[in-house]
């Protein structure tokens, strides 16, 4: 396992505990910040938003690694389990960038749907779809 | 049977030193145990399941024109802890992730008292443990009580809308009220107490069934109020509540109760697991109490996968 002693080891938990719990506190004030809770005329701003979203989700990133790393011990693993668990997680990467990318799409298909929906209905001329001079038979039954 | 065990250990620690042979099952690859490699792998698949999950969550709230946002949907907490401090949105969450650290740090303990064979304070920091993992459960319980009893809630029905432009309630006669709000603030739809008042705000209005001046009472008997926006495409029209969008409550019950539920088997395996270690079956197999860091690497999974969760349903 390790190479710390105990007393080193139980030190690092306690750094741990004091790690996260700051992390965490930092991460709901930079989303109450965004959200224009401390500043109100930052309320709706979205560029402070995305930056302050960007930041909370980096920090939750590296909580993740402080997790897996120092409280399960992948640190002290060798590099090759690591790699398994961890390489196949770059995949979420692209799941994340294409399933974003997809809701918006969503998105902007029912807009134009409701933006078309909304336009005067205008009356569709006789054969208008036909080009013109086109010989028409009538049905004469 | 003394005298297999010996010529098995020997065999073992034959190959052992075959190199060429790790495959064949006697070694174990990367040097941990099959437990560990097999529990590294089930988190591995875990992680993808919760992941697509959440990324379901990111596509759905993309796809939506607006979105409950959650320090208003979330700012509730027991025994008026907000009265103290006036609003406090996302305290009560923010205490429960501080729970689930704290467990995390004591089955970190736990794993370590086990490397040292130290029976009861393997026992002492599981038992912790699993007072956090209980601690984090009953929260959770009161938000969902919360959000179900009080705020009718449910898989298909979200009674946090939100507003697209800023704007003015009107009041109970259909006239211009006080009552103004923001672009992107959020409202709650209440339900009205048939032969009563509301029951939230202690509103003394008597509402009456359909479509009145001031709001409209569904058939459900949700009380939804009406307004007019004084900016944007729709300024100046009177318009009433509407409910949000249908699939926050499904993708908030079902994500978080995922959760919960691995929260929920990790207490029941700690317990066993507790009880195991306090009857002795771990000391005779003298390999640092491997099972408490099995189901430790669990707990932390489940400490981890919450850290991903309050980023996406309370934080973003």
């Amino acid at each position: 396992m390790s190479n710390l002693s105990y007393e080193e080891s139980k030190k690092r938990v306690r750094y741990g505990l004091v790690l996260l719990a700051v992390v965490t506190g930092i991460e709901v004030l930079i989303s109450l910040f965004g959200k224009g809770y401390m500043i109100s005329s930052l309320q709706g701003n979205i560029i402070v938003l995305a930056t302050c979203g960007l930041l909370i989700a980096v920090l939750s990133l590296y909580k993740a690694y402080f997790i897996v790393y120092e409280f399960m011990h992948m640190k002290y693993e060798v590099k090759g389990l690591a790699m398994s668990v961890v390489l196949p997680m770059l995949l979420l990467v692209w799941a994340v960038i294409a399933f974003f990318q997809e809701g918006n799409a969503w998105k902007s298909r029912r807009d134009e749907i409701q933006r078309r929906n909304a336009l005067p209905a205008t009356p569709a001329k006789q054969g208008s779809l036909l080009p013109p001079h086109t010989y028409q038979m009538d049905w004469k039954g | 049977m003394a005298n297999t065990d010996t010529a098995l250990e020997h065999h073992v620690h034959e190959l052992d030193h075959q190199g060429d042979d790790a495959w064949s099952g006697a070694q174990s690859p990367f040097k941990v145990s099959y437990g560990k490699i097999m529990m590294w792998y089930f988190l591995l698949s875990d992680a993808f399941t919760f992941a697509g999950f959440l990324i379901t969550y990111g596509a759905l709230r993309f796809s939506s024109p607006t979105w409950p946002v959650p320090d208003f949907v979330f700012s509730t907490d027991p025994f008026g802890i907000s009265d103290y401090f006036g609003k406090a949105p996302l305290i009560f969450v923010t205490f429960m992730s501080f729970l689930l650290i704290i467990s995390s740090v004591t089955m970190v303990r736990g794993v370590q008292e086990g490397h040292r064979e130290n029976k009861n304070g393997v026992l002492i920091w599981m038992v912790l443990t699993i007072f956090g993992g209980l601690g984090f459960l009953g929260c959770q319980a009161w938000e969902w009580t919360n959000l179900i009893g009080k705020e009718n809630m449910s898989l298909t029905r979200n009674t946090f809308g939100t507003h697209t432009a800023e704007g003015y309630y009107l009041d109970h006669e259909g006239k211009k009220s006080a009552e103004t709000f923001r672009e992107g603030e959020s409202y709650l739809i209440h339900r009205h107490a048939p032969g009563g008042h509301s029951a939230e705000h202690g509103a003394q209005h008597e509402y009456k069934q359909g479509d009145q001046a001031g709001y409209l009472l569904d058939e459900k008997s949700f009380v939804h109020r009406k307004f007019v926006y004084t900016a944007g495409a729709k300024k100046g029209v009177t318009q009433t509540e509407q409910f949000g969008p249908a699939a926050f409550g499904a993708l908030f019950f079902f994500i978080t109760g995922f959760h919960g539920f691995h929260v929920f088997s990790g207490v029941v395996f700690l317990t066993i697991i507790a009880l195991n270690v306090a009857s002795g079956v771990y000391v005779t197999r003298k390999n640092g109490y491997e099972m408490v860091e099995k189901i430790g690497l669990y707990w932390h999974f489940v400490d981890l996968v919450w850290v991903f969760v309050f980023l996406v349903f309370y934080l973003l």
